[in-house]
């Protein structure tokens, strides 16, 4: 390799990609790098935990050490009734989400008052937490751990909300990335033109400790960001996963039958075979209605996928 | 080729690794348009296998897609690299145990990080969908020992000079390395919010812009003058593409997220760097095209120079909607449909797969020192996946357009689904089409090293006439 002209040209490449990495990821970082978290991200960071995609935690995405939001009706110490709220429960070894491991991750205000007011530093893994969004002014958002401020424990709010209060949207979005719902519906409304249908696009701050934002690319079906506030009938999700044809003869998208697991919610086996061969005499016009769908037990995989859906607002 | 695997280096006959490259390569093309071919059925059929949780498409979609870019375009590459670059340094592949290794170890890595994929294990990260764990894999066991051959072939050379596939090959080997480091720290050390999406498309750019576009381009530099016998038309518009490649086609990763919320002058920077990449692309195609000056007739009689061109003309195309689909003029309307679609296969399976598939045809034939078996599958081949692929891609660019008109005048998403149904159906049929040819390859490429002519001593496979 003697010859001058390589060691010009090698150090014109280094150069060349050297500048161009300072252009595309040394500068971006630093602008992306000061956005503060909006409300919302506090909130998905929350709800949907640590890692929605692979993890050492969760290594086959089956929605192993998630968080769970709940709705609070009453207060889990003293059982007083008050306003509804909700709360984020971090059982014992579920791990936090990015603002909580690295505050900086939230912006200078959010972080100090996170830190201040919201003892967010005194989180222990070991022990679980229970995480709210609070802001005092309704601008400055910040995350408060109920578990320091109130001596809420994980367990304690879990049996306060029930079950039915209860929502395993992370799990669910474990799922949204297992099952690659993600490879047709987008979770980007389009900043041109979306406005109208798939409701507002996401603002600068409303992804920070979001892992991983599963945007999609290839929109084949819905934007569904803001779904829930489109649809909100879980019964109309019900059919529409167990097989979208139920609701929408057209669609393409396919059946999600197998997430309701072997058993339906009375623990009565459900007989898939059975129920296709119904279905299909129905489409043939020799049955009127179709099958009825069996209603999905409350740990089912489809309970947590259409909790995440639920979500989605 | 695996008896050789414990073999002293230089008791392996050079060549054994490139043809082990290659026939790798087949098989996951096979492979790769076999499971797009069943993906796009169900497209177009909700119904076709159903039920099956590793049946269904949002588990295999992504096996199709690393499947081609890992398995096919990856291992032709390496192909080419392992026989290419020792030619044109006119000296022996610095180890022909490494390439064995290299290639064995890419089949087991690639095999088992598109099993996790298929269970279900991802990062949810276009294009880095491994997890973190299979791209560690590839990187050190896949990419970087690819490298090093390749560099210390080039640093051992026995000419003085290097030609310009090799300036394209130990570049693009190192920054597919670079890329593969930096794309995936978001899994490394846990990155989220806007940087993850950020780095992702990335990481998704430049594996394209860095690693398939330049090399894929760099055989076609070799195949053209080797075949045709005709010199480069141009040293110096070589220097334009492969500095224009460096500079413009490493910066526009931010316009894969037009309406995403990332910084303004990003987004805009990155869309006027986007219409530059039609520099190395006009420079590319030019320099190929008068490279065929005087040897037409060769682009109708011989085969690789036919998939060789066919793929540089295709690169026409390709370059005019990269550079000016990403200007936000454009994008607003075709972001996110089949338009995209039709345009990364013109991509991977248009443009880089006919270069490539050149390469092999004319790799295996030199090595093996065995004239190709059947013209007649040959030519099978290559109208099948020329038919095949332009199918797909005019059906799934009218698709796409109709997905774009329903976006804007906020036609109900439904009736957009059914207005793309027989388009679906003609995607399914163009992908079939490719897959069913590429079928006859691996035959006709099997056949070839078991009864194909034996090529004499100092001649090349084309200066022997075609026998079936």
């Amino acid at each position: 390799m003697n010859f001058r002209e390589y060691k010009i040209g090698s150090r014109f490449f280094a150069l060349a990609l050297g500048g161009s990495m300072t252009i595309t990821l040394f500068m971006p970082s630093l602008d992306i790098g000061s956005v503060s978290a909006t409300e919302i991200a506090m909130d998905k960071q929350l709800w949907a935990g640590h890692e929605s995609g692979f993890s050492l935690e969760d290594p086959l995405l089956l929605g192993w050490h998630k968080p769970y939001k709940v709705l609070l009706k009453a207060d889990p110490k003293t059982g007083q009734p008050m306003d509804p709220t909700y709360a984020y429960v971090y059982e014992k070894g579920t791990p936090f989400p990015g603002g909580i491991l690295h505050p900086d991750n939230l912006g200078p205000a959010a972080k100090k008052l996170s830190i201040d007011k919201g003892h967010i530093l005194e989180a222990n893994k070991n022990a679980g937490a229970v995480f709210m969004v609070k802001s005092e002014d309704q601008k400055q958002y910040y995350i408060e751990n109920a578990t320091a401020t109130l001596g809420w424990t994980p367990e304690g709010v879990l049996k306060t909300a029930g079950d039915e209060n209860t929502q395993h949207a992370a799990a669910g979005k474990s799922l949204f990335v297992r099952e690659g719902c993600w490879w047709c519906h987008t979770l980007l409304p389009e900043q041109t033109q979306d406005w109208q249908v798939f409701g507002a696009p996401p603002m600068l701050g409303d992804f920070n400790g979001e892992s991983p934002t599963a945007f999609g690319s290839d929109r084949k079906a819905p934007d569904i960001l803001h779904v829930a506030s489109r649809n909100a009938s879980k019964e109309w999700m019900m059919l529409h996963f167990f097989n979208p044809r139920l609701v929408q003869p057209h669609s393409i998208m396919p059946r999600f039958d197998y997430l309701w697991g072997p058993v339906d919610a009375s623990g009565k086996k459900i007989d898939f075979a059975k129920w296709r061969a119904e279905y299909n005499e129905y489409r043939e016009g020799k049955r009127i209605t179709p099958p009825e769908v069996p209603m999905y037990a409350s740990n089912s995989e489809i309970r947590n996928l259409i909790d995440f859906v639920m979500n989605l607002k | 080729m695996l008896k050789y695997l414990m073999a002293r280096n230089e008791d392996i006959p050079p060549g054994s690794s490139a043809v082990y490259w290659g026939f790798s390569a087949i098989v996951w093309f096979v492979i790769g348009t076999g499971l797009g071919a069943f993906n796009a059925a169900k497209l177009a059929f909700p119904d076709f296998v159903t039920g099956l949780e590793f049946l269904s498409f949002g588990h295999m979609r992504q096996v199709h897609v690393m499947a081609v870019i890992f398995g096919w375009i990856s291992m032709a590459f390496g192909m080419a690299m392992m026989y290419i670059t020792p030619a044109l340094g006119n000296t022996k592949l610095w180890s022909e145990k490494l390439g064995l290794w290299n290639a064995f170890l890419w089949n087991v890595g690639l095999s088992l990080g598109l099993t996790v994929l298929w269970w279900g294990m991802n990062s949810g990260r276009e294009y880095s969908d491994f997890p973190w764990f299979i791209d560690l894999y590839i990187l050190c066991f896949m990419c970087i020992p690819l490298g090093i051959n390749v560099w210390m072939t080039i640093i051992h050379r026995k000419t003085q000079g290097i030609y310009t596939t090799n300036w394209f090959f130990a570049a693009g080997t190192f920054m597919i390395s670079i890329v593969l480091i930096v794309g995936n720290l978001p899994e490394y050390f846990h990155l989220t919010g806007l940087t993850e999406a950020y780095l992702t498309w990335w990481n998704a750019h430049n594996i394209l812009g860095l690693w398939i576009t330049p090399v894929a381009a760099a055989i076609a530099y070799y195949t053209i003058p080797k075949v045709t016998g005709n010199p480069l038309y141009s040293h110096r518009i070589g220097h334009l593409h492969f500095w224009s490649v460096v500079v413009f086609y490493s910066t526009p990763a931010a316009h894969h997220l037009m309406s995403a919320p990332l910084p303004e002058w990003l987004k805009s920077f990155a869309s006027v760097e986007g219409v530059l990449i039609l520099v190395p692309a006009i420079a590319f195609v030019s320099n190929i095209l008068m490279t065929m000056q005087g040897k037409w007739n060769m682009f109708v009689e011989n085969l690789e120079i036919r998939f060789t061109v066919t793929g540089c003309l295709m690169a026409i195309p390709l370059n005019m909607q990269g550079g000016f689909q990403q200007t936000r003029a454009i994008n607003w309307y075709i972001h996110g449909t089949g338009w995209i679609v039709a345009h990364a296969h013109l991509a991977l399976l248009g443009f880089s797969t006919f270069l490539e598939v050149a390469a092999v045809y004319l790799g295996m034939q030199t090595i093996m020192k065995r004239k190709l078996w059947s013209l007649t599958l040959g030519n099978i081949h290559f109208w099948f996946l020329l038919i095949g692929f332009t199918t797909y891609w005019v059906s799934m660019t009218i698709a796409g357009l109709i997905q774009g008109a329903g976006k804007i005048y906020e036609v109900p998403y439904i009736d957009v689904v059914i207005a793309e149904h027989p388009y679906m159906i003609a995607r399914w049929l163009g992908g079939s089409l490719v897959f069913t040819g590429n079928c006859f390859w691996l035959f006709n490429m099997w056949m070839t090293a078991r009864a194909g002519t034996v090529i004499p001593q100092g001649r090349m496979p084309h200066e022997l006439a075609y026998e079936r």
